[in-house]
């Protein structure tokens, strides 16, 4: 029995509670990558850079917090500065809009144009954040770190194996809950919402029934900068911020959002988690799970690890690949065309 | 005074003219249905009065006002209800969602209305929250239908509403129109079933090459022997 | 009128253009730098075209240039390095053991879903092979990758190349990139624009992530340094007399003079491959062929309709495409001198390399190879410019204030973001690149 649980533990600690986080952040990227290809109707190839960007500014506004001693006791100063942040990236998100992807609306350019324009727009976002904070490694967590530890765990169960619970890991959780709760309670409920839905299900007749394109429009850029900066800051929280990382993700986050089917949002929450918990199952060293599962004495040889830990990108390309071939509008049928 | 008149329209995509000086009345609580041979410019005349594409003669005048600038969304706004041949619902959307959509440019409490869809269309009560791509094609048409008149319009106009529906189907359809008419509002309809149509139309335009060849009651029409051989089949 | 402006009279034009602007870095810095430059904007002009041919002849749009570059550049490695001969008695057979069963595996799994009927039965015993496969190798793969990469690690702790002529490498790299291409195409050749970008991006992601980590192999972030040069070094030639000569002759040191002669040695083998390409290039578009290519990409439904195999096709045009990339990577490393993992950036490969081709004209070799140069150009002036611009604007301030030091250092991300302006700008003002493609 007490191997069974230290199992469990092993796995709790190193597969269930980091690939959830993982998962919900990918899950708050993917939803913003879909908002925009429902609505847009395009592949924005800056949104990891975007979340960057959100980021950095939420960085630099949780330093100067700091240095004026303000805090937030156990949670994450962070927080504080993410409102602000969302402001920040929302008003150059419109920007981008209203210089860059207006002008190829307007003439109804071919949805190739606006991922090309979504590259230009990466390098700027991608020049700003290494020109304002640097392409290195920065810290800005802070607040307890753990809502539990590993001894304290331990101490609690009397188990071999202890598991932690990070304070990042914690936040992620609760935070996506919360957001996702509100997003769907948008889109499901309000007659804003019901509109996006309306205008991502089919356009002209969205526009018949007078629906504002402009007005959604903007919606659906505040709602994509306001995921993109909580996601990066969680992310960052978690993992630690740097610009290149960001960039990375790009393709997890793609891979999710197109497992869940392009333009869903509920798609893009299971596909968030369908590619973390992949990647982490995959590059996972299993054995110790199984000298505690098999029997007594017995320890496998090697790691058991399936792919190595450098791989994990190709799990995400992998099964992005897999979905296109054999599914294409993905789990929950979004849009292919 | 005529709720539509549309005078003397003339033109077409950007290329050489569809429609050549053609005109087109509907008095209030009417049914007005435009056939005519494959081409001849039923569905670009609809489209030229709703304002999809831009004339390069005539007017377009809604109940006394010249609409001819206005774009489409406007003259929704004006009072014209508009169900396209196809695409004309909210797949990914209930029924009901589908209807409160058409609902969207009011401001007031529209429940009345939808009680008034649901009581004319009963079977998308049942099924009102169903996605609407899982209805019937003739379903999939009363909540097209049921969304243009939920922004409550004094005029409906149906491009090619039985198109690919059953017999059955359309004779429920068309009774339904005519209700619709009976409660006030008119229609314009352009049909490939002409003979239905004409039956329960009370004014009826028949087009030929983007012009008005006959003009006359439904009745006359598909008793005039010329249009019966023409058009109708004999 | 004006296409035929823009064509012959702009054209020109710009090339001008970008000679003066290659000479005055000549003049006002060095002409060692000068040609360094310009030997790398002929690299780059070649992976424009490369680009180009798989996007203006097939509107396909491949992100993963980067991949394709970094496989021709393992080639040169791989071509030339001499054999590591302890690591192949140690770990070789080994390898070649794995590599036997994978191949094995893939056989067998290939039967099997030729053989049997679609259905559960043929996935599961698909799966079981390829799983059972996969362990096997790994049975036999672990331990000969430790053992080959604890031979001299810090040296080699690779299997090392073939000893073979450098040069052969720049065919060798555009046939790993074409196999590579091959493979990727027949299974992501039917997606979408934007799907196919996200995969090519994915497997260009993957390609150097095997570079990477695959020390056995590659020697991974260690590096492969030294590679043997196709022509003499520069510290050889100036101890040659007609070099001490001739810098005597024109007035350079010696130093100069031998960096000079080396570098245009390269550029002219640059050249002669850039040249050369363009040339194929250009017979292809106005061949049978070509013509048939741009009438599939002006309208592939109706093309399909009469019976042109669409498919294959496109997969003729991305192994193409990509086999000229493969040829730059390789002539990269082999400029270098050594193969660094690390370097392939996708910003600075693949992103870089579709602003090439977008500012020169998308469907367009000339424009493409112009692209090429004025982009490259700008890529490595822009470091340089950005400083001189910096220190004009913070020159009033003083000097150790934190915004100076800050600003100076950061003069080189300046470049991504003018980079990034730079294609927004021509995808808005000039969406058909700087030399139009000619209507026919």
């Amino acid at each position: 029995m007490a191997d069974l649980l230290n199992a469990l533990a092993l796995l709790t600690n190193f597969v269930l509670l980091p690939a959830a986080a993982y998962g919900s952040q990918l899950a708050l990227g993917a939803l913003g990558v879909t908002l925009v290809y429902g609505i847009l109707r395009f592949s924005n190839f800056a949104h990891g850079d975007t979340m960057a960007f959100g980021t950095m500014f939420a960085i630099l506004l949780t330093w100067w917090l700091q240095a004026q001693g303000v805090s937030l006791g156990f949670l994450p100063t962070a927080l504080l500065a993410i409102p602000f942040a969302i402001l920040v990236t929302v008003a150059f998100v419109l920007l981008s809009d209203r210089w860059v992807y207006r002008y190829h609306r307007a003439k109804k350019a071919p949805a190739v144009v606006f991922l090309i324009a979504s590259i230009g727009v990466m390098f700027v976002l991608n020049g700003i954040v290494r020109f304002v904070i640097g392409p290195g490694d920065q810290n800005f967590a802070d607040g307890q770190r753990f809502v539990f530890t590993v001894a304290q765990f331990r101490a609690y169960t009397g188990l071999e194996q202890g598991v932690a619970f990070r304070t990042s890991q914690a936040l992620t959780l609760a935070t996506a809950v919360v957001i996702v709760a509100a997003l769907f309670w948008f889109l499901e409920r309000t007659r804003t919402g019901k509109s996006m839905r309306a205008y991502s299900d089919n356009e002209n007749l969205a526009l018949l029934s007078g629906i504002n394109p402009e007005r959604v429009v903007l919606i659906t850029w505040v709602l994509a900068a306001a995921l993109a900066t909580v996601a990066g800051v969680l992310y960052g929280l978690d993992k630690g911020f740097r610009p290149f990382t960001y960039f990375q993700l790009l393709l997890p986050i793609f891979a999710a959002a197109i497992v869940g089917g392009l333009g869903s949002p509920l798609g893009a929450i299971a596909g968030g988690f369908v590619v973390a918990f992949s990647e982490v199952l995959l590059t996972y060293a299993w054995r110790r799970v199984f000298e505690y599962l098999g029997p007594e004495g017995w320890a496998p040889e090697g790691l058991m690890q399936l792919l190595s830990t450098d791989y994990k990108f190709a799990v995400s390309f992998v099964i992005l690949v897999l979905v296109l071939l054999i599914r294409p509008t993905g789990l929950f049928g979004g849009k292919s065309t | 005074m005529s709720i539509l008149i549309a005078e003397a329209m003339t033109g077409g995509y950007g290329g050489a003219d569809i429609l050549k000086d053609c005109t087109i009345a509907v008095e209030p609580g009417q049914i007005v249905v435009i056939v005519g041979p494959n081409g001849a410019g039923k569905s670009t005349a609809m489209k030229a009065i709703f304002g999809m594409l831009a004339l390069r003669q005539g007017r377009v005048r809604f109940d006394g006002r010249d609409i001819s600038t206005l774009s489409p969304q406007q003259r929704v706004l004006e009072g014209m209800g508009f169900v396209p041949q196809t695409h004309n619902v909210f797949t990914s959307m209930t029924v009901e969602e589908n209807l409160e959509m058409g609902a969207f440019i009011r401001r007031d409490d529209f429940r009345h209305s939808l009680e008034q869809v649901y009581a004319l269309f009963p079977v998308l009560r049942e099924k009102r929250r169903q996605p609407a791509g899982q209805l019937s094609g003739g379903q999939r048409q009363q909540v097209a239908v049921g969304r243009a008149l939920m922004t409550q319009p004094r005029l409906l106009m149906l491009d090619e509403p039985t198109a690919g529906v059953s017999p059955i189907v359309m004779d429920e359809l068309f009774d339904r129109i005519i209700e619709v008419a009976r409660s006030g509002i008119a229609i314009l309809m352009v049909e490939q079933n002409a003979r239905q149509a004409l039956a329960i139309a009370d004014m009826g335009y028949v087009l030929v090459q983007g012009s008005n060849r006959y003009t006359d009651t439904g009745a006359a029409l598909l008793a005039n022997p010329e249009v019966r051989r023409s058009f109708l089949g004999g | 009128m004006n296409a035929w402006l823009n064509r012959y009279i702009g054209a020109p034009a710009l090339f001008g253009l970008m000679g003066l602007a290659l000479v005055l870095v000549g003049v006002l810095q060095s002409w060692s730098l000068a040609l360094t430059i310009m030997i790398y904007c002929v690299v780059g002009a070649v992976m424009a075209l490369g680009l180009n041919v798989q996007w203006g002849y097939a509107g396909l749009f491949n992100v993963g240039l980067m991949g394709f570059a970094a496989l021709g550049g393992i080639a040169a490695v791989l071509v030339s390095m001499p054999p590591t001969v302890e690591a192949w008695q140690a770990g070789g057979s080994g390898i070649i053991a794995s590599v036997l069963l994978s191949l094995a595996t893939l056989a067998v799994a290939l039967l099997v879903y030729r053989r049997m009927r679609r259905g559960r039965a043929r996935l599961y015993t698909m799966a079981l092979i390829l799983l059972g496969g996969y362990f096997l190798t790994r049975q036999y793969f672990d331990p000969a990758v430790k053992l080959i990469e604890a031979v001299n690690p810090a040296a080699t702790g690779y299997l090392g190349g073939a000893g073979l002529p450098i040069m052969l490498s720049w065919v060798v790299g555009g046939l790993f990139a074409a196999g590579a291409a091959w493979l990727i195409g027949k299974i992501t050749l039917g997606l979408r624009s934007d799907y196919l970008a996200i995969a090519t991006l994915g497997i260009a992601e993957i390609i150097l992530s095997v570079l990477r980590f695959e020390e056995w192999l590659t020697r991974g972030v260690n590096n492969v340094n030294g590679l043997p040069r196709p022509l003499p070094q520069e510290i050889d030639l100036q101890q040659t007399a007609w070099v001490q000569e001739w810098a005597l002759r024109l007035g350079m040191t010696v130093p100069d003079l031998a960096s000079i002669t080396v570098k245009l040695g390269y550029l002219a083998l640059a050249l002669a491959v850039l040249l050369l390409m363009f040339w194929l290039a250009q017979r292809a578009i106005h061949s049978p062929w070509g013509r048939m290519m741009r009438a599939i990409r002006d309208n592939e439904t109706a093309a399909e309709a009469m019976g042109k195999d669409v498919k294959g096709r496109h997969l003729q045009v991305f192994v193409l495409g990509s086999a000229i990339v493969g040829v730059a990577g390789a002539m990269l490393v082999t400029i270098d001198g050594q193969f660094t993992p690390n370097t392939y950036n996708p910003l600075r490969f693949t992103f870089l390399i579709w602003v090439m081709v977008i500012v020169g004209g998308s469907g367009n070799n000339l424009g493409a190879i112009l692209g090429g140069f004025l982009i490259w150009f700008f890529w490595v002036q822009a470091e340089p410019i950005g400083l001189w611009l910096m220190n004009v604007l913070t020159s009033t301030l003083p000097p150790d204030y934190w915004l100076r030091a800050h600003l100076l250092e950061s003069a080189a991300h300046m470049r991504l973001m003018v980079m990034g302006l730079i294609l927004l700008l021509a995808l808005r003002f000039r969406p058909h690149g700087l030399i139009p493609e000619r209507k026919r």
